[in-house]
C-alpha cells in the first residue's frame, strides 16, 4: 500500500469526528448487525405497514393504467409527457448518487463515506429500478417495451440508433445491472460476518450462501480490494453518461427550452444534488431507527451540506446560463418560453423551484446550519421537492408553450398521477424499510477499516508527542 | 464453529451462478426462436373450413383464372371471396347433389354467406392494397404460393413483416411483367434481378421510399 492510502483520515477535516475513539472492531460490528438480528421494533413495524399500503396504491395505480391506458393521466395531445416523465428523471437522478457518491469518495479516499455508501447504493438501486418503470408505463403499448432491445425478430427491424430513447435504455439497464454487482460487491464481506453472528441455521445458509465463500483471507481482501477499486472506476463515467442521456432525451428533442448544450451536465449535477438531498432524507430516519447515531454523525451531515450548497449555486449558476442564451440567442421561441417560465401558468411553481434548489440551500454557508439536524433535513426534503418541481417544469413549460401557438395548452394531473407518485415513493420506502432488516445499513468492514486507521493515526501522534 | 455447508454446495454454486447467465438467454433465444416456427406464424397450416374447397381442382385441373372468383382483387384494396352465387355459376349444373356442396345450396336457399375461415390475415394495423401490388407487377403466386397445386388452402409464406421488407427493400428479385401476374406457372428467369430492375423503372417505383412507416402504417 502506499502511504497515502496508509493515513486516509488524515484527509478528515480538523475537529471532524466520524467514528468515536472507543470503538473496537467488535463493538462496530455488533451495533451495525444489531438491526438485522434484533427483532423488529414498533417503530418497524409501522413503516412497513405504511410503506406496504402506499406500495399496494402503486400496484393498483398500475393496474388500473394497463387496463384503461394513458387516458386516466392528465397528459393531453401538447403535452404528452406529464408526470410519468417527470417522476422518471427524479428517480433516475436520486439513484445517481449512490453511486456516484460511493465511487467518487472512495477513489478522492473520503474515508467518512464508510457510513453512508451502502444505503446510498442501496437508494440508487431501488431509485433505478423505480425510474426504470416510468418509460414502459409512459408507453400506449407497455407491453411492446422490449422492441427498444436489438434482437432478431420477424419484423426484422433494428431499433432506431439515432434516437435518445434507445440511448436511454441501454443506460438504465446498464446503470442498474452495475448498481446491483456494485452494492452487492460491497456486501460480500459484511454478509460473511454476518454468516458467522447468525444463530439459526437458516440465517447461516441465507448469508453463507450469498457470501459466496468468503473467508476474509489477505488473497481474498486483496482480490476484493482490485475488483472493488476497479468497479469505482468505471462508475464515474457512467453515472455520467447516464444522466447525460437522460439530458439528451430532451436537448435532441428540438423544442425550445430544451435544445440546449447545457442539458447534459446540467443534468448530471441536478442528479447529484437532489440524490444528496435524499441520502440526507434517508440518513435522517436511519440514524434515529436502527440507533446508529455513533457511525452517521453530524460531522457527515455538515460534509453532505458542503456539497449540496455546492449542488445549489452549479444549479443557480445554470438557470441563469439557460434565461441568459435565451435572451443571447435572439430565438423567438426559446425567449417566449422563457417568459412563459417567469410569468406564464406555471411561473408560482417556478419561482417555488428557484426558492427551494437555489435560495434555501445558501442557508448551508453557516456552520449552525450545517450542525443543526432538523435544518439540514428540511432542507433537504425541500430541495427533493424543488428538483421535483424542476423535471415538471422542464416538461410543462417546453410543451405548454411549443412552436405553434395553436398547441399552447395548460396540463392538470390528475388523482392517477398523483397515486402513482405516492406510490412509487412508498414503493421506494418500503424497499428501504425491509434492506435495514436484511442487511446492515453501513458497511461494516469499511467502518472497520476507518476505525484502523483512525487508531494507527493516533500511534503516530503518540509517537511524535 | 461447524461448516455451513458441505462440499457439493461449491458445485451448486456453480450452476446457479452459470444459471443466472445462461437462463435468461436461453429464453430470450426460446422466444426468438418461437416466434419464427410456424406456431406462430401459422405457415403451412391448413384450417378446418365448411366446404373443403380445392385450388387444386379449380385452377390446377380447371384453369379458372383467379380474377373469376377474386374479381376485385385489380381495383380495391381486398382481392374478395366470392360470393355463393359464384360458385354456383357451375354449381347449379355440375354436382348439384354432392353432399360435400351441402352448405353451398344452403347457403344459396337461407341468402347468408358461407363463413369461411380465413387463412391470410394481417393485422389490422398493416394497411396492406391487393390492387397497387397487381399493378406493379407482384404476381399471385409470389405471396401465396402455388395455389395451383394445394387441395386445400394454406400459407406458402409467413406473412410476418420481415417477410414483407425483404420484397419492399429489393423489389427487383421478384418483379414480372404485367401479363404474367396471375400465370401460375411463372417462375423467375435466370436473368431475373437484370430484368426486375427494368422493371422497377418501368413501373415508377420509389425503392428509396418502399420501406418507409407510412407505406404500410397509416
Amino acid at each position: 500500500m502506499s502511504e497515502a492510502v496508509a493515513h486516509p483520515a488524515a484527509e478528515a477535516p480538523s475537529g471532524a469526528t466520524y467514528l468515536p475513539r472507543d470503538a473496537t472492531y467488535g463493538s462496530i460490528t455488533r451495533d451495525i448487525a444489531a438491526p438485522v438480528f434484533a427483532p423488529a421494533g414498533w417503530r418497524w413495524w409501522t413503516a412497513f405497514l405504511v410503506t406496504l399500503a402506499l406500495t399496494l396504491v402503486m400496484i393498483f395505480a398500475i393496474l388500473w393504467l394497463f387496463i384503461e391506458g394513458v387516458g386516466i393521466w392528465g397528459v393531453n395531445a401538447d403535452v404528452v409527457w406529464g408526470f410519468a416523465i417527470t417522476n422518471y428523471v427524479w428517480w433516475i437522478g436520486i439513484g445517481n448518487a449512490g453511486t456516484l457518491i460511493s465511487s467518487m469518495l472512495l477513489l478522492t479516499r473520503q474515508r467518512w463515506r464508510a457510513s453512508i455508501n451502502r444505503f446510498a447504493e442501496a437508494m440508487t438501486l431501488f431509485a433505478a429500478a423505480i425510474a426504470g418503470l416510468f418509460p414502459i408505463l409512459h408507453l400506449g403499448r407497455p407491453y411492446l417495451f422490449y422492441w427498444l432491445v436489438p434482437y432478431p425478430n420477424v419484423m426484422t427491424l433494428w431499433p432506431q440508433w439515432r434516437s435518445p430513447l434507445v440511448w436511454d435504455l441501454f443506460a438504465i439497464a446498464s446503470y442498474i445491472i452495475f448498481s446491483l454487482l456494485f452494492w452487492y460487491t460491497g456486501l460480500i464481506p459484511d454478509l460473511a460476518s454476518l454468516r458467522d453472528r447468525a444463530r439459526t441455521r437458516f440465517g447461516q445458509l441465507v448469508f453463507g450462501a450469498f457470501a459466496l465463500g468468503w473467508r476474509g483471507s489477505a488473497r481474498q481482501w486483496r482480490r476484493f480490494d482490485a475488483f472493488y477499486w476497479a468497479m469505482a472506476a468505471m462508475a464515474v463515467p457512467l453515472v455520467i453518461s447516464l444522466h447525460s442521456v437522460v439530458g439528451l432525451d430532451f436537448a435532441a428533442g428540438l423544442m425550445p427550452g430544451w435544445q440546449e448544450t447545457i442539458f447534459p451536465p446540467y443534468f448530471v449535477v441536478g442528479a447529484m444534488f437532489s440524490g444528496f438531498a435524499m441520502v440526507v432524507t434517508l440518513a435522517v430516519p436511519i440514524r434515529w431507527g436502527l440507533r446508529l447515531e455513533t457511525f452517521i454523525t453530524p460531522a457527515h451531515f455538515d460534509a453532505m451540506a458542503k456539497i449540496l450548497l455546492m449542488g445549489s449555486i452549479i444549479m443557480g449558476a445554470s438557470y441563469a446560463t439557460e434565461w441568459f442564451l435565451a435572451w443571447y440567442a435572439g430565438n423567438v421561441a426559446e425567449r417566449l418560453v422563457t417568459q412563459f417560465e417567469l410569468s406564464g401558468s406555471y411561473a408560482p411553481l417556478y419561482w417555488l423551484m428557484l426558492l427551494f434548489n437555489v435560495a434555501l440551500p445558501q442557508l448551508f454557508w453557516w456552520r449552525r446550519t450545517r450542525r443543526s439536524l432538523s435544518a439540514i433535513f428540511a432542507i433537504a426534503i425541500l430541495i427533493n421537492v424543488g428538483m421535483w418541481l424542476e423535471r415538471l417544469l422542464i416538461i410543462l413549460n417546453t410543451l405548454s408553450h411549443a412552436y405553434l401557438p395553436a398547441r399552447w395548452s395548460d396540463y392538470a394531473p390528475t388523482v392517477w398521477d398523483w397515486a402513482l407518485l405516492l406510490g412509487t415513493l412508498g414503493f421506494f420506502t418500503f424497499l428501504f424499510v425491509c434492506f435495514v432488516r436484511l442487511v446492515p445499513a453501513v458497511s461494516m468492514h469499511e467502518v472497520r477499516q476507518l476505525a484502523h486507521a483512525q487508531a494507527e493515526l493516533e500511534d503516530d501522534d503518540a509517537v511524535l508527542a | 464453529m461447524p461448516q455451513v455447508f458441505k462440499p457439493k454446495a461449491n458445485t451448486l454454486s456453480w450452476l446457479i451462478m452459470a444459471g443466472i447467465v445462461v437462463v435468461p438467454l436461453a429464453v430470450a433465444l426460446f422466444g426468438i426462436v418461437y416466434e419464427h416456427s410456424a406456431n406462430a406464424t401459422r405457415v403451412d397450416l391448413v384450417r378446418d373450413q365448411p366446404v373443403p374447397f380445392s385450388h387444386k381442382h379449380h385452377v390446377g385441373d380447371g384453369g379458372i383464372d383467379c380474377r373469376y372468383c377474386h374479381s376485385s382483387v385489380e381495383t380495391s384494396a381486398v382481392a374478395g371471396v366470392p360470393p355463393t352465387e359464384t360458385c354456383m355459376t357451375c354449381h347449379s349444373e355440375l354436382w348439384t347433389s354432392a353432399a360435400m356442396l351441402a352448405p353451398v345450396r344452403r347457403s344459396l336457399s337461407a341468402n347468408a354467406p358461407i363463413r369461411w375461415t380465413r387463412v391470410h390475415d394481417l393485422p389490422d394495423y398493416v394497411y396492406f392494397d391487393h390492387s397497387i401490388h397487381i399493378a406493379k407487377g407482384v404476381g399471385c403466386t409470389t405471396c401465396h404460393g402455388e395455389v395451383e397445386t394445394m387441395p386445400l388452402m394454406r400459407k406458402a409464406h409467413t406473412l410476418t413483416m420481415g417477410w414483407c421488407l425483404d420484397c419492399h427493400r429489393a423489389p427487383e428479385k421478384y418483379l414480372r411483367p404485367l401479363d404474367r401476374v396471375f400465370a401460375t406457372d411463372w417462375s423467375p428467369p435466370p436473368d431475373q434481378i437484370t430484368q426486375g430492375v427494368r422493371l422497377v423503372q418501368a413501373y415508377h417505383i420509389e425503392v428509396d421510399h418502399l420501406a418507409d412507416c407510412s407505406v404500410c402504417h397509416r
